[in-house]
């Protein structure tokens, strides 16, 4: 019970955070509204008419997903800015298992990057792009299950990181890469053969997915693999990440 | 209530070990100070004792739990104050009490001050008005002072009644008015809790009051003791005298067996003896009499200066 009381009270901690920081909030909600309102719409008048695809509700699927799920794997570096801010001494010194740390900031961070995926919804029915109600609470269960599984991926990149710095700068090469293997904005359906290895890899692959299977259903060409094959390894991957981010995590944290 | 045995921490990349050695108890309801330079360990060894440290190798125990076998039922036992303040400015410092509250178990969590427990909400107004800030306890940490803050931060240590509590330099960087008021609250804690305070400080003043200190140097136990045994051990008592007809005086004080050092003024060593007792043995009319009554500061800087060498 005080376990699970103390993840509630640290996932609150940082949805407060989110709500007293008013640049923050402003600078979440503009960037994939640039994606989507500029590169959707422009993608899609320049090459939608040739392409079997509406391109504007590609990207918004693509940036959707990719959003929710950076906002989250993110947000979990706050852990080294608190620890440099010496607040995690607060945290760490605390009797509660290490685990429910872990489990609190990721809920906390998803807590975070949910209402940036409302904003992108509503930016989306501006820009005309169709969801019906069905379609909405898919999306909505989908993209809570990407919201805690980009926080897992965080914590496995955090755990082998000393300091924000390092964090600022490595994260760029672990995420960049990974919109294009993803299939953010381009389609990966016939992948050369390296590339299509380093695609399966990046677990970005698997969040993008199942939104789109959530907003075109699975019987979409778009769709890579069925809702249970992506289910099946996101939970897969959340726990490992999880298990080995927190036991590397804890370890550095004691062993300096 | 505090055993330390023969506890090393090397950090990695290290050449040498940031705690060498080190071995002591501390005794249920002590004032306990590890005193020692910049860099002398005191950090480590606080951060190894709370857990969130791995010793290369020895050990300790709290209260009877190891703290590496038995870190979660440690960190139940103990409070911290940190060398820096670890309050989250992003929060109001009810906010703060409250994530510590829950984070311990003390109450189960609510997302608002008012649908958090009653006896919660009474423990924080009876603090409040304790420490004087009943009127600003919604309010960000960010607009406390720094005093404040310290205040603050004692208190929620304090809200899961910790049998040991550990503060860290608490008073580093604070103006000496606040330093004083802060140090009158942490006085008035331990006499109302009795709890077991283990401080690391490096202002001699607030060492002055404590049952027992520790002080170290590089890692090692240079001297442990009470303040007294500390002075006493390692700081020479003596009394200068001086003489108008300094040649008698000499040869009266080589006559009673009195060990001097120097010239004029003659120091001479109280060896045990009182000042009283010497002054009446002498005979020769005395011109010059000075007492040196050492404090725990030369007892500190003959300490500091002996490893330095």
């Amino acid at each position: 019970m005080s376990e699970a009381s103390a993840i509630l009270a640290l996932a609150h901690r940082d949805f407060i955070k989110l709500l007293r920081d008013r640049q923050r909030m402003v600078a979440d909600f503009a960037f994939p509204l640039i994606f989507i309102g500029i590169l959707g719409t422009s993608l899609q008048a320049g090459f939608g008419g040739n392409s079997n695809i509406n391109l504007l509700d590609y990207v918004f699927t693509g940036v959707l997903a990719q959003t929710v799920w950076q906002s989250s794997a993110l947000g979990l570096i706050s852990l080294l800015a608190d620890r440099e801010q010496d607040f995690s001494q607060e945290i760490f010194v605390s009797p509660i298992s290490r685990y429910s740390i872990i489990l609190g900031k990721i809920l906390g961070e998803s807590l975070v990057a949910l209402p940036q995926a409302l904003g992108i919804i509503v930016f989306g029915f501006i820009l005309q792009i169709h969801i019906g109600p069905d379609q909405l609470a898919r999306m909505a269960l989908a993209l809570i299950v990407i919201a805690l599984f980009g926080g897992a991926f965080g914590v496995i990149v955090l755990a082998n990181l000393s300091s924000q710095r390092a964090a600022n700068q490595i994260f760029p090469f672990v995420l960049l890469p990974q919109f294009f293997l993803a299939g953010i904005f381009n389609p990966i359906q016939n992948l050369p053969l390296p590339l299509d290895i380093l695609s399966h890899i990046a677990p970005m692959r698997y969040a993008v997915d199942l939104l789109r299977d959530a907003y075109y259903g699975s019987t979409s060409r778009i769709v890579l693999s069925d809702a249970t094959t992506n289910l099946a390894i996101i939970g897969g991957l959340f726990v490992a990440f999880m298990v080995v981010g927190t036991f590397l995590f804890v370890r550095a944290e004691r062993n300096r | 209530m505090i055993r330390v045995e023969d506890l090393v921490k090397r950090y990695k990349k290290a050449e040498t070990n940031a705690v060498d050695g080190i071995s002591f108890q501390v005794k249920a309801g002590e004032f306990f100070v590890l005193l020692g330079p910049n860099g002398a360990g005191k950090t480590t060894m606080i951060s190894i004792l709370t857990t969130t440290l791995s010793p290369t190798s020895g050990g300790a125990t709290i209260d009877g739990s190891d703290i590496v076998r038995e870190a979660s039922a440690v960190r139940r036992k103990v409070g911290i104050i940190f060398q820096r303040p670890s309050l989250d400015q992003n929060l109001t410092a009810e906010e703060n009490v409250r994530f510590h509250a829950v984070l311990y178990g003390i109450f189960p969590y609510a997302p608002t001050y008012g649908l958090m427990a009653r006896g919660y909400r009474a423990k924080v107004e009876e603090l409040a008005k304790l420490l004087g800030i009943a009127r600003d306890i919604h309010k960000p940490v960010k607009t406390f002072s720094g005093g404040m803050r310290r205040k603050l931060e004692i208190m929620r240590s304090l809200l899961h009644d910790p049998k040991v509590l550990f503060l860290d330099e608490p008073t580093a960087g604070l103006d000496v008015p606040t330093r004083r008021t802060l140090w009158e609250h942490l006085t008035e804690v331990r006499r109302t809790s009795g709890t077991t305070v283990f401080l690391t400080t490096h202002y001699l003043e607030e060492a002055e009051e404590a049952d027992r200190i520790c002080i170290i140097d590089k890692g090692k136990v240079v001297s442990f003791g009470t303040p007294d045994d500390i002075k006493r051990d390692l700081v020479e008592e003596y009394v200068l005298v001086d003489a108008t007809d300094r040649s008698a005086l000499r040869d009266e004080l080589a006559r009673l067996g009195h060990a001097t050092s120097g010239g004029a003024p003659f120091k001479v060593q109280l060896n045990g003896h009182t000042v009283h007792s010497i002054l009446r043995s002498i005979e020769t009319p005395l011109s010059v009499v000075k007492t040196h009554t050492p404090s725990l500061e030369d007892a500190y800087l003959e300490i500091v200066s002996r490893t330095g060498e």
